[in-house]
């Protein structure tokens, strides 16, 4: 079983990646839990939200305290929240930055990625720069890192759980995947 | 067909799939979505449904009461203070014999307003009268939606569907749907013989004596004992369809086990995954879901657990003033059938969660404990 | 099972049932709970535009309008940049700017 935390804050659409994400894996042929952390959403507070997917159903209930992997789609939280929590050594964490993955200083047990997924959205019309729907960009880059699913499962996993959209979405998780 | 759904669409289309003609319905956190799904389901035309907007749940129910008493079937969902501002009116469904079917996500009772699981709420309406689910996976709620319209209406008792807040309604997962012509040779029309019809005119809810009140006491009784047999048998019937079946309790390697998890709802589900880690570390320990909780499994129970020697209760609500209130129907089961003891665990009260490893730390300390304990309070911060 | 309890504005630790009065009730004022952390969008009154109507004022959700010498002041500790009052200026006189950029 892999299980992913993800960062955001209320409004980004953190809750979103991960359904978009168990929804792709979905695709692939797995099976799926994602699931918000049960806090009161508030916009703009620090929420997380979670995924696991495995071969077989998965029965466990609680949340998440070990990730094999973490994505954080807003990088002013790594200030704000301790993203590595839990976090298994060896594991990967995805930020959406512009910057590069050594100005992070998290410790050398993890990989560290980054991906500007703002900018993805915003040059396929995904929100603003203000407030950019990144979580298809950051899908897209993920599966890229970890291969634990298709890109085509991912346009798939779009096609179905998002509402509108569809063909930008679609874009953006290629492009993201295609530029990590 | 699979298709990935939250907990609470699971219900929605449960719903669905049964063909309700007339839901009613007031929204409330957790239980927003299934209102909003089934609106849609509905405005789509996927459902031909009649949707009243209510201004209360006390109405909800009320106008699910009015729609099943002329023969229609009737849905409604809701969730905590919205369940106990139904509660008149369930005792009413109950003894006006009407087959409504209703969804409860379980969320705490206000104020400390906690809109996390928690049984409390459901539990509440333990004696009206209502045949009583716990669903512990998003496949048990469409189902359970499902085979309940089917046990409801042979026995005429309302069921009450309950599930856990944000574990289960906001959790998405794998579900199987399965195909509406299935479904419809499982459930066939709902078509009562006693029904408001104007071509043959009876009064209903009438004054009732003590000469004859009793007398529909006893029949709602025998009508839940007849129900223990008839959830098996439609659960046989529903295997046959779809492969799964769904008993009043599921037991989980407790044919050997020393001790004994008993549980409900998605606690249950993370006991099992509990359970097979404390197998490998050579630990015999078994889990006992109890899926009904009204009517209550007694003989299922006594069967399950007779070879262990200490039971461990997990409790996520509690009756303020005595203890865990699966742990104390529990208890009056084995009184007088058996001595095996029993330990009451509270845990997850107001949402908070549960996790294998304090699953496995109830484990090690029952094995330890010599005494049996009425309420042991997991976790409280003290 | 352990969650973290927080610290009210004076540092008194809250780590069980015997620091909570009996019913949920605060200790006292919310206004330790400084909600900046929150804020991605910043908003910032143009004071040339702003005609002193404290509509943002009534519709801000924490206590981060003040009305200071009688024009509408942002207190940033408080404000969580949900951009409300943005959205309910009636001269938009109030401007939104990206947060940690
Ligand atoms: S952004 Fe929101 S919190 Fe900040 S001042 Fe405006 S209304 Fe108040
Ligand atoms: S709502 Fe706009 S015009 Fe009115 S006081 Fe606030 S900033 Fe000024």
């Amino acid at each position: 079983m892999i299980e992913i935390r993800m960062h955001g804050r209320g409004g980004q659409g953190a809750v979103k990646a991960s359904f978009v994400l168990a929804e792709a894996a979905f695709q692939g042929g797995k099976y799926v839990q994602a699931f918000p952390r049960f806090g009161v959403e508030r916009r703009g507070a620090p929420v997380e939200a979670f995924t696991r997917i495995d071969d077989k159903p998965v029965q466990i209930r609680s949340q998440i305290y070990y990730p094999d992997a973490v994505i954080v789609l807003d990088q002013t939280l790594i200030e704000v929240v301790d993203v590595t929590k839990g976090l298994k050594k060896g594991g990967c964490i995805l930020i959406n930055s512009d910057k590069k993955p050594k100005k992070y200083d998290l410790g050398n047990e993890y990989n560290i990625y980054t991906i500007d997924a703002t900018k993805i959205a915003v040059e396929n019309n995904l929100g603003s720069r203000a407030a950019p729907i990144v979580n298809t960009a950051i899908v897209g880059a993920f599966v890229k890192i970890t291969g634990i699913v298709k890109l085509d499962d991912v346009k798939k996993g779009i096609e179905n759980s998002i509402p509108r959209n569809k063909e930008e979405n679609k874009k953006a998780a290629t492009q993201a995947f295609n530029s990590i | 067909m699979k298709k990935t759904m939250i907990g609470n669409h699971a219900a929605s289309w449960g719903a669905q799939l049964s063909r309700v003609q007339v839901i009613a319905a007031y929204p409330i956190t957790p239980q927003t979505l299934i209102v909003e799904k089934l609106s849609e389901i509905v405005a789509d035309g996927e459902l031909d449904a009649k949707f009243i907007k209510v201004e209360s749940e006390h109405s909800a129910m009320s106008a699910c009461i009015g729609a099943s008493a002329t023969g229609a079937r009737a849905y409604t969902a809701t969730s905590a203070q919205g369940l106990a501002l139904m509660h008149e009116m369930l005792h009413w469904a109950a003894l006006a014999r009407l087959p409504i079917v209703m969804t409860n996500v379980n969320r705490a009772m206000a104020p400390g307003w906690s809109i996390w699981a928690d049984q409390n709420d459901s539990l509440s309406q333990r004696d009206t009268g209502m045949m009583h689910i716990f669903a512990s996976s998003s496949q048990d709620i469409l189902d359970s939606t499902i085979i309940s319209y089917k046990v409801s209406e042979q026995v005429l008792l309302p069921t009450l569907i309950s599930f856990d807040a944000f574990f289960l309604s906001h959790t998405m997962e794998v579900v199987d749907m399965p195909p509406i012509t299935d479904v419809d040779k499982f459930l066939p029309p709902y078509n009562p013989e006693y029904k408001l019809d104007v071509n043959n005119p009876r009064s209903f809810g009438a004054l009732t004596s003590e000469e004859h009140y009793y007398e529909f006491r006893y029949k709602m009784q025998n009508a839940m004992d007849d129900a223990v047999g008839l959830i098996k048998k439609e659960g046989r019937e529903f295997e046959k369809l779809t492969g799964r079946y769904y008993d009043l309790v599921h037991s989980y390697k407790c044919e050997d086990a020393d001790l004994i998890f008993v549980t409900s709802g998605t606690i249950a589900e993370t006991t099992n995954v509990a359970v097979d880690e404390l197998r490998k570390d050579g630990k015999k320990v078994g889990n006992l879901k109890i899926r009904v909780i009204r009517p209550y499994p007694k003989q299922d129970i006594l069967k399950a657990v007779k070879n262990c020697s200490k039971i461990a209760v997990i409790d996520r609500n509690i009756s303020c003033g005595y203890h865990g209130i699966f742990a104390q129907e529990l208890k009056g089961a084995l009184y007088n059938e058996s001595d095996i003891p029993v330990w009451g665990y509270l845990a997850g009260i107001g949402g908070r969660d549960v996790k294998v490893d304090d699953i496995k730390e109830i484990a090690d300390e029952t094995f330890k404990s010599k005494k049996p304990v009425d309420m042991i309070m997991k976790g409280v911060k003290i | 099972m352990l969650i973290k309890f927080r610290t009210d504005k004076k540092g008194v630790k809250i780590s069980g049932a015997k620091d909570m009065p009996p019913m949920p009730a605060s200790l006292g004022l919310m206004n330790w709970n400084k909600t900046s952390s929150w804020r991605n969008l910043k908003p910032i009154i143009d004071y040339e535009k702003c005609i002193d109507c404290f509509i943002c004022w009534k519709f801000c959700p924490e206590p981060a309008i003040k009305i200071v010498d009688e024009r509408p002041v942002i207190d940033y500790d408080f404000c969580k940049g949900c951009m409300l009052c943005a959205e309910e200026c009636p001269k938009d006189a109030i401007a939104t700017e990206v947060e940690g950029k």
